[in-house]
């Protein structure tokens, strides 16, 4: 049988982010995906040996818009291993608190756009719909709705006063009855599962050998999240990995969709647990030796290594971020696919090129 | 403060590869460091149960390292991430963009804007040449 290669992307539309695989056809079945990256590559890492220590943080928190607090998280518990500091224990819950906001509104965004991915578009705008109140709680606390730039070496730069921490309770609530009424739908609606029950599978020992992180790995049953490492505040609440076992895009869309929820969970407990204290710890000296710092992103493991020389300098800052690691296993299940399901599978690792092209 | 790292030598890294899937760990990354004008390093980053396991792999710039995608197939993309950014040729490598990962280097025969080294691409050697190619020249920024 001829075979027939089909680009997708850099541009598609169920993908606004510049990333092509090239498929090999027989007929309509996938036999074969090469993926071809560097339509946008920044070179951000590289910017280390340009920018200070300090500076580095805005750059680290433009890796991806999505989860920039993140980012920035990962890269200032890196920096404060270096040189012996202790964020303050409100830092710490802050820190959870805005991070888990911006799973939150990461997870609504994606549940959102795989809903279009299949044509639900109501679907989609009913949790975008959603995802702007979220968005509105980081711009009414950070002052920005994606770059929230809160982190600094040492600690946070902004607080909550009482009204805002009621305020944010109140508004989760609401966030939450509207999430919870839609799991019917995006669990069980016939025309959500015909699309992806079944569909590009990854098993647990394929996901474990191929290196697969987050939601990706979760999804076939492995039940690893580095929020069990405990950074930030993570070390004084109630966590436990959201895990499903079918490794199917419906399985990947259920541990969001639960994650979500689980979110608005650890927001309350870290609320709860916010007592009077400093913001930050001054930082002195320079950061000096090598570190790896992981944090769980929306997407899943974010690896950074750090190497300072004690200047103002770093030598070296390495991410290794989620979605780079999810493309091997998105490049081995794609084979044996109906042509038609490429877009569905290719959205259920939530892909954030952004962050791919550091 | 360094990071736990067990320093292999090149001709061990397969075994030691292939000694820690069997362990059961799970490939993360590697990480390119360079430490002089000539000298670099690659860190192997595995995980088990929430637990790293670095490897610390000593090589020359422009240099090779055997490719450990044929033990861990996840990690032909960052070998060839590293090959595209720092000359680095991995023997093996089970998918080889030959020094042409990224789109930007395919197409303009130089890497992107914030790399130190970049690789200027070979002419194409035309069908049939060796998998993995000739090695590109290194050029400091």
């Amino acid at each position: 049988m001829a075979r027939t290669v089909i680009p997708f992307g850099p541009q598609h539309p169920v993908l606004p982010e510049p990333i092509h695989l090239s498929l090999v056809l027989e007929d309509e079945k996938v036999v074969e995906a090469l993926p071809t990256l560097g339509y946008v590559h920044r070179g951000l890492e590289m910017l280390a040996v340009k920018r200070d220590y300090n500076q580095m943080i805005q750059i680290v928190e433009r890796v991806c818009g999505i989860c920039s607090m993140i980012h920035s998280l990962c890269y200032c518990q890196g920096i404060e291993e270096m040189m012996g500091l202790e964020a303050p224990r409100r830092a710490r819950m802050l820190r959870v608190v805005w991070s888990e906001l911006h799973r939150l509104h990461s997870h609504l965004l994606w549940l959102g756009l795989f809903a279009d991915s299949f044509g639900f578009e109501s679907l989609f705008m009913q949790l975008w719909k959603i995802r702007e109140r979220v968005m509105d709680l980081n711009e009414a606390t950070t002052g920005n709705r994606v770059i929230v730039s809160v982190n600094v070496v040492g600690g946070v730069r902004a607080d909550l006063d009482e009204g805002q921490v009621r305020w944010i309770k109140d508004t989760l609530v609401e966030v939450e009855a509207s999430i919870r009424s839609l799991q019917s739908t995006i669990m069980n609606d016939s025309t959500v599962c015909k699309r992806t029950k079944g569909i590009g599978v990854l098993t647990k020992q394929a996901a474990h050998d191929l290196g697969a992180a987050g939601p990706m790995l979760r999804g076939s049953g492995i039940a690893q999240d580095m929020r069990q490492l405990k950074y930030a505040g993570f070390d004084e609440l109630a966590f436990e990995p959201v895990v499903e076992t079918a490794g199917d895009c419906w399985a990947r869309s259920a541990v969001r969709f639960r994650e979500a929820l689980q979110s608005i969970d650890l927001v309350r407990q870290a609320l709860d647990k916010l007592e009077p204290g400093d913001l930050a710890v001054k930082a002195k000296g320079r950061p000096e030796g090598e570190v790896i710092t992981r944090v769980e992103q929306p997407r899943g493991e974010c690896l950074y290594y750090l190497k300072g020389n004690g200047s103002l300098f770093l030598e070296r800052v390495r991410i290794r971020t989620p979605t780079f690691a999810n493309i091997p296993p998105l490049a081995a299940i794609l084979p044996g696919l109906d042509f038609a399901d490429v877009p569905v599978v290719v959205l259920s690792i939530d892909p954030c090129i952004s962050c791919t092209e550091r | 403060m360094s990071i736990e790292a067990l320093p292999v030598a090149p001709a061990d890294l397969l075994a030691a590869a292939t000694r820690l899937k069997n362990d059961g760990y799970r490939f993360v990354t590697m990480t390119s460091v360079e430490l002089d004008q000539t000298n670099m390093e690659i860190l192997y980053h595995f995980d088990k149960s929430l637990a790293l396991k670095n490897l610390r792999v000593p090589v020359e710039k422009g240099g090779e390292l055997p490719s450990i995608s044929g033990v861990v197939f996840a990690a032909f993309l960052v070998e060839n991430e590293i090959r595209d950014q720092y000359a680095v040729r991995f023997e093996g490598l089970v998918l080889d963009y030959q020094g042409k990962l990224y789109a930007e280097t395919a197409q303009t025969a130089a890497s992107s804007p914030f790399c130190r080294y970049h690789v200027k691409a070979e002419p194409d050697p035309g069908p049939g040449s060796a998998p993995g190619g000739q090695p590109g020249s290194l050029e400091g920024k």
